[in-house]
């Protein structure tokens, strides 16, 4: 499996704080990728960096061999990575079939026309189709803004994943989203993920969420990575433990 | 092929808007003639806040779109002094529609990257400049004179002189429903409904891999064109033309229709053009001193307690299903302007 | 080199009244993040207001003749700037703009925009819309020769009244207690609310120097025009264009605007008038394209 994205010596620092310090990381092909640390360890900003919306001091990220550290994030989605956020970004004035009518419409570079319109039948059926993947069968019709928080984060990633990216990356999906729901959350995302073979990268503070899901887990700590490997052998670890889990202190 | 899209939410049943455009076409004859003028300026300044409202949609207030109405009506204008052999109403129109969609093309090149109210300075700024050239040039533009602005036929045909406010009511209204009609398409595109996420929510546009100031771009293009048609359009129609058309007041005038028809249609603009120009003769009439007066007061009252303007009203009364109406009213409560 | 004085000083001119009206809408903009509109009317009502106040007490004209010593009619336009702007403006701000005052900077530069129709026509409804001619203060101070070219004294008065107003705003921002607090919602407003500054009330202290500003650049240039109902119109346009050019927020930024439109609207006057209009939205644009900030502006400018 080849690499598909790569951060090479990737540093950036907000004022004294050193949010990203010497990150040197590879992901292959269709690999799960949990992130895990403390709050203010980096996660975010790794994120944000690799997205295009801060620009690391020092270092290179190459996506599939081709250096986009220089790139906007609208150019970086449409080369293939796009990314979910913390507060569910989502447009609450329409309704959920329309904002994936929209993603859709920008995955097909259909979006700048103004003759035909937006609500074509075969798209509907198609955004439908990829509602129905993330669990929305009957609430398409819904304006965004009544969603609960679980419904609003599924729809986030699911606009995302609608861009059909090679790397998508999760920014704590479960976050804000009741105990109850959390695992039904995941457990949807993560299914079509799978299916589909795109290489996911998410954040989580969860580290049960994280044990069940991942391939693979970061352990961040004040920009830097105190542990990658597969869950087990990082849980194991007692530097994690005492870091993350606070146990040993 | 289908011609109206839809739920219905940017337009009224379609049952009612064949009855309106009927009665449009059908009463003209039998109306007073100031009447038919009244509505023929409307409709054609009703063009100019439709172009307005295509930004609001996007979130930006346009106080400079006098910029286009005046380009349209002195491209017809100064056409006309220099001697244009066709002195035909639809040559003008024409004319008028390209030079300001290629001002347009320019102004927007640089409008695009603003947003709030540095958009709304700037799009001014464009404007005062119009103004200060038509109005201090005066060998060229016949300065606070103005220009005469007189047709000899309307796609090739003569009217008689008693039919000539008819003729040019009709084919002011055909344009009009002509212009609606491509505004109405471009909204529920996929360009327009970029525009409504513009509104919502920039940056996620950007994380769609969708350029927004392509989008603006786009969308102030046509806008533009709807600013020069609205002026060729009343500059034909009033028969004179004068730098005030490019002032700031002028501007403000479109923007205040605008709020006070609503955004949420494109008919709203219409709508809220004929009420503003029946107002404004009534209330001249009574007191050529308190037009200002009323027409302030009334939009201090659109802002303070109906936002959605007489669209929304309408729509409320119109009793809409409560699905229908829930997303506008609640949008246009919401309606912050913060960024 | 008298056309360069002439111009110079034609320019000091233009610049004081407008510098007037500008650093009000500027100030009021710096602390409420709110341009307004209306500020065109506090102009005219201080113009209206102290022209009618000095034509109905001496009556004579410009022969003095009335029941006070004819020297008070500059107290009476000084009178005058401060009844509007105590008055009205806080009126305004309280009834009107306040209640808006959370709906981002559009919504409220809309309402201010029917404001000022509003006021257009309270104007034109209590004086009329014939030109009030009140030149007493001006003919009363002569003319002096300057460069070899007689010039009138009125106007340098204009420009004292320009700087001692812009003088004492800033003192008063700098140097007192209630400046502090006004400082700190310039800064913050949600930070100063949370440390206990009433900050509505400082919106409306705000708001009435700036009122006060405008109207007494009315009520002193009122002398060296006709009064009439366009004033207003055009005062406010040319304030926008000088407030964007020296930086919305800027109170020195509207002074140094204000000097750079005056100079260059006499320049153009004498040497292009043709184009002197055009010079001023000319400059406006470029700064906004160039430097949307301004020249000394302080305020973030939404733009990708």
């Amino acid at each position: 499996m080849g690499v598909v994205l790569e951060t090479v010596a990737v540093s950036r620092s907000f004022g004294a704080v050193k949010a990203a310090d010497n990150l040197s990381l590879r992901f292959a092909e269709g690999q799960v990728v949990g992130i895990v640390g403390p709050n203010g360890s980096g996660k975010t900003t790794f994120v944000n960096i690799v997205t295009g919306y801060v620009k690391p001091t020092h270092g290179r990220i190459l996506f599939r061999d081709r250096d986009i550290t220089r790139l906007r994030p609208r150019e970086v989605t449409n080369l293939g990575i796009a990314r979910s956020f913390q507060i569910p970004q989502l447009y609450t004035h329409l309704t959920v079939l329309e904002n994936m009518l929209i993603a859709l419409s920008v995955q097909e570079r259909r979006h700048w026309e103004f003759w035909r319109p937006l609500r074509l039948d075969g798209r509907v059926e198609a955004a439908l189709r990829v509602l129905d993947q993330f669990g929305f069968q009957d609430g398409a019709d819904q304006r965004v803004s009544t969603l609960p928080e679980g419904g609003r984060k599924v729809l986030d990633v699911a606009l995302s994943f609608a861009l059909q990216p090679s790397v998508l990356l999760l920014d704590e999906p479960t976050s804000g989203v009741s105990v109850d729901d959390k695992f039904g959350v995941m457990d949807t995302l993560m299914r079509v993920v799978k299916e589909s073979g795109v290489t996911a990268v998410f954040v989580e503070h969860d580290m049960d969420v994280v044990a069940r899901y991942a391939d693979r887990v970061l352990v961040f700590a004040e920009g830097t990575i105190l542990a990658d490997d597969r869950p087990e052998a990082v849980f194991a670890n007692p530097a994690v433990r005492a870091h993350v889990l606070g146990e040993g202190v | 092929m289908k011609l109206l899209y839809g739920r219905g939410w940017l337009l009224p049943g379609r049952g009612w808007l064949l009855v309106g455009l009927f009665l449009l076409i059908a009463v003209a004859p039998f109306i007073p003639g100031w009447l038919v003028f009244l509505l023929t300026i409307a409709f054609a300044k009703g063009l100019v806040v439709l172009g307005v409202v295509l930004l609001l949609r996007g979130d930006l207030v346009s106080f400079g779109h006098g910029l286009y109405y005046a380009a349209g009506a002195y491209a017809a204008g100064l056409a006309l002094r220099a001697g244009l052999p066709v002195r035909d109403a639809a040559v003008l129109v024409l004319l008028g529609v390209v030079v300001s969609t290629a001002l347009a093309a320019i102004v927007g090149l640089f409008l695009a990257r603003y947003r709030g109210i540095f958009f709304g300075m700037l799009s001014v700024a464009f404007s005062m400049i119009l103004y200060s050239l038509l109005l201090k040039l005066y060998w060229l533009t016949g300065g606070t004179d103005g220009l005469s602005v007189r047709v000899s036929s309307i796609f090739g045909l003569q009217p008689g002189a008693e039919y000539l406010r008819l003729a040019q009511y009709y084919f002011v209204l055909a344009l009009t429903v002509g212009a609606v009609y491509v505004a109405y398409r471009l909204t529920a595109s996929p360009l327009g409904y970029l525009m409504r996420a513009i509104y919502d929510n920039e940056i996620r546009v950007e994380y769609m891999g969708a350029s927004v100031r392509r989008a603006i771009y786009r969308t102030y293009l046509l806008s533009g064109a709807l600013g020069g048609l609205g002026g060729a359009l009343t500059a034909i129609t009033v028969g004179h033309i004068a730098p005030d058309l490019a002032y700031w007041t002028v501007s403000g005038e479109f923007v205040f229709v605008a709020l006070l028809g609503g955004t949420g249609s494109v008919l709203a603009p219409l709508l809220g053009s004929v009420v503003f120009e029946f107002v404004r003769n009534y209330a001249f009439k009574l007191s050529p001193y308190t037009w200002q007066l009323l027409l302030g007061s009334v939009l201090l009252v659109v802002i303070l307690f109906a936002p959605g303007g007489l669209w929304s009203i309408f729509e409320r009364l119109a009793r809409r299903e409560p699905g229908e109406t829930a997303p506008r009213k609640e949008r246009r409560w919401a309606l912050s302007w913060r960024r | 080199m008298e056309q360069l004085a002439i111009v110079g000083l034609d320019g000091l001119v233009f610049a004081s009244y407008l510098f007037l009206v500008s650093a009000g809408l500027t100030f009021i903009y710096g602390v409420m993040r709110i341009l307004n509109v209306a500020h065109g009317s506090l102009y005219g009502l201080g113009a209206y207001l102290g022209a009618w106040l000095v034509l109905r007490l001496w009556p004579g004209g410009t022969s003095g003749q009335g029941p006070l010593n004819p020297a008070l009619s500059y107290v009476v336009l000084l009178l005058a700037a401060l009844l509007v702007g105590l008055t009205v403006g806080p009126f305004l701000e309280r009834v009107f703009i306040r209640r808006v005052a959370d709906r981002g900077e559009v919504i409220p530069l809309i309402l201010t925009f029917a404001l000022f129709l509003i006021l257009d026509d309270v104007m034109k409804l209590i004086w009329g819309v014939n030109p009030l001619l009140a030149d007493l203060p001006y003919s009363m101070l002569g003319s002096v020769s300057l460069a070899g070219v007689n010039y009138p004294r009125y106007p340098f008065l204009l420009t004292g009244v320009a700087a001692l107003a812009g003088g004492l705003l800033w003192l008063i921002v700098n140097r007192t207690r209630f400046g502090k607090l006004v400082i700190s919602v310039i800064a913050d407003r949600e930070v100063s609310s949370a440390l206990g500054i009433n900050v509505p009330r400082i919106y409306t202290f705000a708001f009435a120097l700036g009122a006060v500003m405008a109207a007494l650049g009315g009520a002193f240039i009122a002398p060296m025009i006709s009064v009439v109902p366009g004033i207003s119109i055009e005062v406010i346009i040319l304030a926008f264009a000088v407030t964007t050019i020296g930086g919305l927020g800027s109170v020195g930024g509207a002074a140094i605007g204000a000097l750079l439109v005056g100079v260059l609207r006499a320049a153009a006057v004498h040497y292009a008038p043709e184009f002197d209009l055009f010079v001023i939205y000319a400059l406006m644009t470029l700064i906004l394209l160039v430097k949307p900030r301004g020249l000394f502006g302080g305020v973030e400018v939404r733009r990708i």
